[in-house]
């Protein structure tokens, strides 16, 4: 089954819950070694809503996504997920990490195991979900993105497009509060940009949180609530789709606009 | 021929005990090699040092000297084994280390993302090294693990300085008997070379069994 065309996206109005932040950042700093790579930053981010970060190359957006989910240890500032701070280590930060999705620019699926075994590892191991259930779950999962028949193939006999939507299957099975993409459609080969962005436009007209770092204007166009630009290490602009692309406030963002948008 | 025909029976005996002190050993060097290389890797300072020491010291004394020790100086407080369950423990810990390193090579050539991608979905730090990163760092060095499995098998016939009779002891009493030094000592290489042979076969089957399909 291939992954749902573009949905409609008009009429999703309510689907934010402004009263239920499910992300909020406060004060974070965070510092590789002299390096200062993030200044104080702030950003809110309501259930339900998606929240694109765009910015030059190395103004911390990567940064920023790990240390949502504690990848990055912070150096100071506080992280709270729906409503939790974030545990230092162990036990804790493991079940606050289940909450938290991820899906990297290097997809990163686990290379000794089929992608159904992929996509059940975590719901097995840490949601404690039976075998025969996750499986279950695991393949409505993958038929969702569109690879159910690749179901028992290992991750290097996938093509990019491919691969990138089970690691977005892998990550969904945990059945996230919120969902980081740290630039998901950057290492793929152009033709297969667009059947990634279409699993994630979908996602959000379902209402998922979801944090998107990434380039590609018209996803943020389609499914963005908010796009925040950063700059330096700092949230330097934030505004809906429509008014940053067609008035950006700072000289930055404008001149990062134009260098994107000539391709 | 005839001094190796005339004592199959005791040259038996030694090859048994030579492939008992192996298999044996083979597991418990495996065993402690995948814990002190996950002690290695692992995010607790004091628990990496410990598998450090561990590592340096027994790397850095000979097998040798290590046997005999253990042997004569443990009874002197109170400890004492049997001398194929000493030299069992001596040569397991001696070659664990060895594995151990060999283990930590693979863990290495496994990629960060693999690691980020089994803590992104909640995976605990004992998870993610049982489930991802030791089944893809294993497989990468099946071929080292069994030259080191073979070194083992070679090094078995150094129980033999703290009293086991195992195949190199066997050879030589036999020879003591027959003063055959050649005969006899060739017939126990051959069994040696054989018992390595084997092991390298299994490592390369297993290698390709466990492949990684890229
Ligand atoms: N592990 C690290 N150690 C040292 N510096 C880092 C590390 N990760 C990122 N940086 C630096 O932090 C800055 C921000 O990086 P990053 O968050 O990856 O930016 P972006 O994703 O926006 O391109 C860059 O200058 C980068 O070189
Ligand atoms: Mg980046």
């Amino acid at each position: 089954m291939a992954p749902t065309a573009t949905p409609d996206l008009a009429g999703r109005t309510g689907r934010i819950r402004p009263d239920r932040p499910m992300v909020a950042v406060r004060g974070l700093q965070k510092w590789f070694g002299p390096l200062h790579v993030l200044k104080d930053v702030d950003l809110t981010v309501a259930a339900g809503e998606v929240v694109v970060v765009v910015g030059p190359s190395g103004s911390g957006k990567s940064t920023l996504c790990r240390c949502l989910n504690r990848l990055e240890v912070t150096s100071a500032g506080d992280i709270e997920i729906d409503g939790e701070p974030l545990p230092a280590e162990g036990r804790k930060l493991a079940r606050l990490r289940a909450d938290v999705g991820m899906v990297f620019q290097s997809f990163n699926l686990f290379g000794h195991r089929t992608v159904l075994d992929n996509v059940t590892l975590g719901p097995v191991r840490v949601r404690r979900v039976p075998r025969a259930e996750a499986r279950e779950q695991g393949l409505a999962l993958l038929d969702r993105v569109g690879i159910a028949d690749k179901a028992d193939h290992y991750p290097a006999q996938l093509s990019g497009g491919q691969q990138q939507r089970a690691a977005i299957a892998r990550a969904l099975a945990m059945r996230p509060k919120v969902l980081l993409f740290d630039e998901p459609t950057s290492a793929l080969d152009p033709e297969m940009v667009n059947e990634v962005l279409d699993v994630m436009v979908s996602l959000a007209a379902e209402g998922m949180t979801m944090i998107v770092v990434t380039h590609e204007m018209g996803f943020a166009r389609r499914a963005a609530d908010r796009v925040v630009f950063m700059d330096d290490g700092r949230i330097v602009e934030s505004g809906t789709p429509d008014e940053f692309f067609a008035a950006p406030s700072t000289e930055r963002a404008r001149d990062f606009l134009s260098k994107i948008l000539q391709h | 021929m005839d001094a190796l025909t005339a004592h199959l029976d005791e040259l038996g005996h030694g090859l048994v005990t030579t492939v008992h002190l192996t298999v044996v050993t083979t597991i418990g060097a495996l065993l402690l090699g995948v814990v002190v290389a996950t002690l290695r890797v692992c995010p607790v300072p004091l628990l990496r040092s410990v598998g450090t020491v561990y590592v340096e010291v027994l790397q850095n004394l000979p097998l040798l000297a290590l046997l005999v020790l253990f042997v004569f100086a443990l009874p002197t407080i109170g400890i004492t084994f049997p001398l194929f369950t000493s030299a069992a423990i001596v040569i397991a810990a001696y070659e664990g280390a060895y594995l151990a390193e060999a283990i930590r090579a693979g863990i290495n050539t496994v990629g960060v993302g693999q690691a980020e991608a089994a803590r992104a979905i909640g995976l605990t730090f004992s998870q993610s090294l049982r489930y991802v990163i030791l089944p893809q760092g294993l497989r990468a060095v099946v071929q080292p693990m069994g030259n080191i499995c073979i070194a083992l098998l070679m090094n078995t016939s150094l129980a033999a300085a703290v009293g086991v009779v195992e195949l190199t002891q066997a050879a030589n009493n036999v020879n003591l008997v027959e003063a055959q030094p050649i005969a006899v000592f060739t017939g126990a290489g051959l069994a040696y070379m054989l018992l390595a042979l084997l092991i390298g076969r299994l490592a390369g089957t297993l290698e390709r069994r466990w492949a990684i399909v890229r």
